[in-house]
C-alpha cells in the first residue's frame, strides 16, 4: 500500500461517525465501505486503518475486503467518471471499439483519471439497458446505441458543458 | 402505522380491485378488431416504463411531460399518469399504454408527450407514428396482445412488471398479492406449503435448477435458535436482468414470498443480497419493504398471527462469484466473497453459522402464485421435469431485444425467431449463448431443440439465471469464448489452483490462438485442461468456466482450426489476423477516411486512391464507417 496524503479532521470523524453508525460490528464491514467511498469517492489507505481500528479487526483484513469488490476502489475517480459497458450484449454489438476510441482520445487505460482530473475511464458488466448495446455511461447519464465516431463528440460536449 | 388482520386485507383487497379492474378486464377485452380508442371512458391511465432501460432514455421526462401536458390541459381529474415496471420490448422503449384502450406506444420520446395527451386522450385519435409496425406486414399493431413479441410469451413471474405501480403496495394486493401468505398463515402448516412447493416442481431459477421445495424442507429440518432466508439478488451474469426487473416492476412478489419461505422454515429474519449496482431495484425494494411494515405484513405479528418477520438488505460490491451461495453468505458477513466446500449446505450452516435458505429472485416471484393457483396449474406448464416459464433476457445481435418469459419447452426457434423477429440486419444467425460465463453456445442444429434445464444441459449449455445473447456471422466463435474467459479470470477468486492458474492458461492459448500463433496441439491442450478445471475447481463458478470453450470447440471445431492452420478469422474480428486496404477502382480520394484515421495509416494525394500502411493500422474500423463509397474492405 502507498502512502496517502493525511485526511482531513473532519473526514476522519465522518468514517467513524460511520462505523459507530453501525455498531463498529466486523460483519458490517461491506456496509461501512460502501458509506465510505459514497463519502469521501474513494478508500485511500488512512481511511482504511481507520475503519480497522474502529471495527478491531487487522488492516489487512479491510485492504482484503476493498481489493476484492470491483466496486471500491483506492484511487480518486475523474470528476465525470466513464463507465464502458462490456457486458455481452454490448460486446457483441460492438463496445470493445468503443473502448479503444476512447482509450485513444483521452489517452488513458482502463482504471486510470485524465491528468486535469476531468475524466476517469472503467469497465462495467452490464447496467441492463441491453436494449441500447452498446452503452457507455457518464456520470448517472447512459448514453446508448454508440459508435466509434461519436465518442469524441459526447465527451467534447461534457467537457463543454462544466 | 395499520396493523392489518386477515379481514382487513380481504377489504383493501376489494377496494383496490375495483380501480385496478379497468386495467384487467380491458386487457382481456382486447381483440384484434376492437381496439378502438376510449375516449370519453371517466377515467383514463397512462402506464409509462419506469425500468432502468427505458429510464436511460429519459422515461423520467416523458412523465414530467405527460402530467405537465394533463395539468396545462385542465384533466387531471380524469387521467392519471402511473409510472411501472419492465413491459419487457426494451428494442422499442421508452414505452407509454393508454389505459382502457391498450395503446402500446413505442420509442416515446419526451416531446412526444405532449401530442398523446392533446391527441389521444383529448381528441380521440391514435398517434400513429408511435405505434408499432410489424416487419413482418408492414402494418401497425396498436395493443401488446398482437404483437408477435408477445403472442407466444406466458407471463408468470413477470406477471405484474408492466401492470402495477410497484411503489403501490395496494396495486399488488388488487392482484391477489399477499393473499398467498394470509392463506398461508390462516390455514395452511408449513410442512403443506414445502409440499405444495415440491408438487409444482418449481425449481431454482438462478442457474442450477435445484428442487426449490426440497431445498426448503431441508432448511425446514435444521433446529436453531435464528435461522435465515436469504434472496439471491447478485444477477452477475453479463447481459442477464430478469431479476432486476422484477425487484423493479413487482418488489412485493420477493417479499411475500421470502415471508412465505420464513414462515415454511420457521425463520424470522429475511436477507437480500442486492448488487449496489442497481440503484432503482434498491430503491423500489426499500420503498415496498417499509409499505410491507405499514401494513403489518412484515415485523412483529405478521397480520396479526404469531409470526414475527422482517428484511434487511444487504449490498454486494461487483463481484461475480458472490453468485455462488457459500460466497454470498460470506460476502453478507462482511469478508471476501471466496466460496466454501460443501458440504455443510447452507441449510445447515450458513449465515453466522446458522441455518440459512438461499432462493434467487426469479424463483422466489413464482411461489405466491404457485401457492394461490395451485401446484397443478404449475405443474400443468412446461415439459416432464422442468416445470412453469422461465424469463429470458434476449439480446445482441436480434431484433427485438427485451425481456420475455416463455413456457419451459418453448423451442429456441419460437424464441429467435418469432418472439424476437430474428437476426438484425438480416444476417445470417451464427449461434446464442445462454447461461452466461458457465453456459455455453448452441447452434444451428439447436434451433428446435426444446428449452428446459435437461435439453441446454445436453446440448453442452445450461439454463443459467436466462442471458439469451444472439450472434450473428460476423461474430468469431473464438474470441466469444475469449472474452468469456476473460470475464471468468477477472472474477475468479484466486482460492483453488484450477479456477485461479487454469483458466488463466486456457485464456493464454486462446489469446495466441487468436493472433494466429496457435498449433494443432494447443487445441487438444484447451480441451484437457477445460475437462480437469471442471472436475477439480471448488465452486459454480470454476467447474462451469470452461464451458464456452468447450461448447464452442465442440460447435465451431472448422473455426479454430482455420485460426490456427490458416491464421484466417472469418468474422474478421481477429485483429492480427485480418488486414484492412482501398479497392483503387472504387476510392474517390476524398480524403475522409485519411482526416479520420486515428493513427494516420491513410495516405495518398486528393482525388488519387489512397492506400493504407498495414504496420501502422491498428483495424479500428473507423475508415470503413467512414468510406461512402464502400471502397475498403477487410481481408
Amino acid at each position: 500500500m502507498a502512502k496517502e496524503m493525511k485526511l482531513a479532521c473532519n473526514v476522519v470523524e465522518q468514517v467513524e461517525a460511520i462505523c459507530d453508525k453501525h455498531g463498529n460490528r466486523p460483519g458490517e464491514l461491506i456496509n461501512i465501505l460502501h458509506e465510505a467511498q459514497n463519502m469521501h469517492g474513494y478508500l485511500p489507505e488512512e481511511m482504511q486503518r481507520i475503519i480497522a481500528r474502529k471495527l478491531n479487526i487487522p488492516a489487512s483484513k479491510v485492504y482484503g475486503v476493498v481489493t476484492f469488490y470491483s466496486f471500491f476502489t483506492m484511487t480518486p475517480k475523474g470528476k465525470h467518471s466513464i463507465s464502458v459497458c462490456l457486458g455481452t450484449a454490448c460486446y457483441v454489438r460492438g463496445s470493445e471499439k468503443l473502448l479503444e476510441e476512447i482509450k485513444r482520445v483521452l489517452n488513458i487505460e482502463v482504471g486510470e483519471t485524465t491528468p486535469d482530473g476531468k475524466f476517469s475511464l472503467d469497465c462495467l458488466r452490464c447496467v441492463g439497458a441491453c436494449g441500447l448495446a452498446p452503452v457507455v455511461t457518464i456520470g448517472e447519464k447512459v448514453y446508448g446505441r454508440l459508435e466509434s465516431k461519436d465518442v469524441k463528440k459526447i465527451l467534447d460536449e461534457v467537457a463543454a458543458n462544466d | 402505522m395499520k396493523t392489518l388482520n386477515f379481514e382487513d386485507l380481504t377489504k383493501i383487497r376489494k377496494k383496490a380491485q375495483a380501480t385496478l379492474n379497468m386495467r384487467e378486464l380491458s386487457y382481456a377485452a382486447v381483440s384484434e378488431k376492437s381496439c378502438g380508442l376510449a375516449v370519453g371512458t371517466e377515467h383514463i391511465e397512462l402506464l409509462c416504463c419506469g425500468g432502468t432501460g427505458c429510464k436511460a432514455s429519459d422515461s423520467a421526462k416523458i412523465v414530467d411531460n405527460l402530467k405537465a401536458a394533463i395539468e396545462a390541459n385542465g384533466i387531471a381529474d380524469k387521467v392519471e399518469v402511473i409510472v411501472t415496471g419492465c413491459f419487457g420490448f426494451c428494442e422499442k422503449g421508452p414505452i407509454v399504454k393508454v389505459m382502457p384502450d391498450n395503446t402500446f406506444y413505442t420509442q416515446v420520446t419526451p416531446e412526444d408527450a405532449e401530442e398523446i395527451v392533446k391527441e389521444h386522450v383529448i381528441a380521440g385519435r391514435k398517434v400513429e407514428r408511435l405505434l408499432y409496425v410489424d416487419p413482418k406486414t408492414s402494418h401497425t399493431v396498436s395493443d401488446a396482445k398482437h404483437m408477435d413479441f408477445y403472442r407466444k410469451q406466458m407471463r408468470i413471474a413477470l406477471r405484474n412488471c408492466g401492470f402495477i405501480d410497484p411503489e403501490n403496495i395496494e396495486e399488488y394486493i388488487a392482484r391477489d398479492g399477499y393473499a398467498a401468505l394470509a392463506k398461508a398463515l390462516q390455514e395452511q402448516t408449513p410442512e403443506q406449503v414445502i409440499d405444495i412447493i415440491k408438487q409444482s416442481g418449481l425449481r431454482g431459477r438462478g442457474g442450477a435448477g435445484f428442487p426449490t421445495g426440497m431445498k426448503w424442507g431441508f432448511a425446514r429440518n435444521y433446529q436453531a435458535e435464528e435461522k435465515y432466508v436469504v434472496c439471491n439478488a447478485d444477477e452477475g451474469d453479463p447481459g442477464a436482468f430478469m431479476d432486476r426487473s422484477i425487484m423493479e416492476g413487482d418488489p412485493h412478489s420477493v417479499i411475500e414470498a421470502m415471508a412465505i419461505c420464513g414462515y415454511c422454515i420457521n425463520a424470522n429474519k429475511g436477507l437480500i443480497y442486492i448488487r449496489a449496482e442497481y440503484p432503482l431495484a434498491v430503491h423500489r425494494l426499500k420503498v415496498a419493504i417499509d409499505q410491507a411494515r405499514e401494513y403489518g405484513l412484515l415485523g412483529k405479528k405478521v397480520l396479526d398471527s404469531d409470526f414475527d418477520f422482517d428484511i434487511e438488505i444487504r449490498y454486494g460490491a461487483g463481484a461475480f462469484v458472490c453468485g455462488e451461495e457459500t460466497a454470498l453468505i460470506h460476502s453478507m458477513e462482511g469478508k471476501r466473497g471466496e466460496p466454501t466446500l460443501k458440504p455443510p449446505f447452507p441449510a445447515e450452516s450458513g449465515y453466522n453459522g446458522y441455518p440459512t435458505n438461499v432462493n434467487n429472485v426469479e424463483t422466489l416471484a413464482n411461489v405466491p402464485i404457485i401457492l394461490t393457483k395451485g401446484a397443478e396449474w404449475f405443474s400443468s406448464i412446461g415439459t416432464e421435469k422442468s416445470k412453469g416459464t422461465k424469463v429470458f433476457a434476449l439480446a445482441g445481435k436480434i431484433n427485438n431485444v427485451g425481456l420475455i418469459e416463455v413456457p419451459m419447452g418453448t423451442t429456441l426457434r419460437e424464441i429467435i425467431y418469432d418472439i424476437g423477429g430474428g437476426v438484425k440486419n438480416g444476417k445470417e444467425f451464427k449461434a446464442v449463448q445462454t447461461g452466461g460465463p458457465s453456459g455455453g453456445c448452441l447452434t444451428q442444429k439447436h434451433l428446435d431443440t426444446p428449452i428446459d434445464y435437461e435439453h441446454l444441459t445436453a446440448a453442452g449449455s445450461m439454463m443459467g439465471s436466462g442471458g439469451m445473447i444472439v450472434m450473428d456471422e460476423d461474430d468469431c466463435m473464438v474470441s466469444v469464448a475469449k472474452f468469456y474467459l476473460e470475464f471468468t479470470c477477472d472474477e475468479s477468486c484466486g482460492k483453488c489452483t484450477p479456477c485461479r492458474i487454469g483458466n488463466k492458461r486456457m485464456l493464454e492459448i486462446l489469446t495466441r490462438i487468436t493472433e494466429g500463433r496457435g498449433t494443432m496441439a494447443d487445441l487438444e491442450r484447451l480441451k484437457e485442461l477445460g475437462e480437469i478445471i471442471k472436475d477439480t475447481a471448488l465452486c459454480g463458478l470454476g467447474q462451469t468456466s470452461p464451458n464456452p470453450v468447450l461448447s464452442t470447440i465442440n460447435n465451431f471445431w472448422d473455426e479454430y482450426v482455420e485460426h490456427v492452420q490458416y491464421h484466417k478469422c472469418r468474422a474478421h474480428q481477429c485483429k492480427n489476423l485480418v488486414t484492412y486496404s482501398i479497392d483503387p477502382t472504387k476510392c474517390k480520394g476524398c480524403t475522409a477516411c485519411a482526416r479520420k484515421c486515428p493513427v494516420s495509416a491513410i495516405s495518398g494525394e486528393a482525388r488519387n486512391p489512397h492506400i493504407i500502411n498495414p504496420d501502422k493500422c491498428i483495424r479500428c474500423g473507423m475508415c470503413i464507417s467512414t468510406c461512402r463509397f464502400d471502397a475498403i474492405s477487410i481481408s
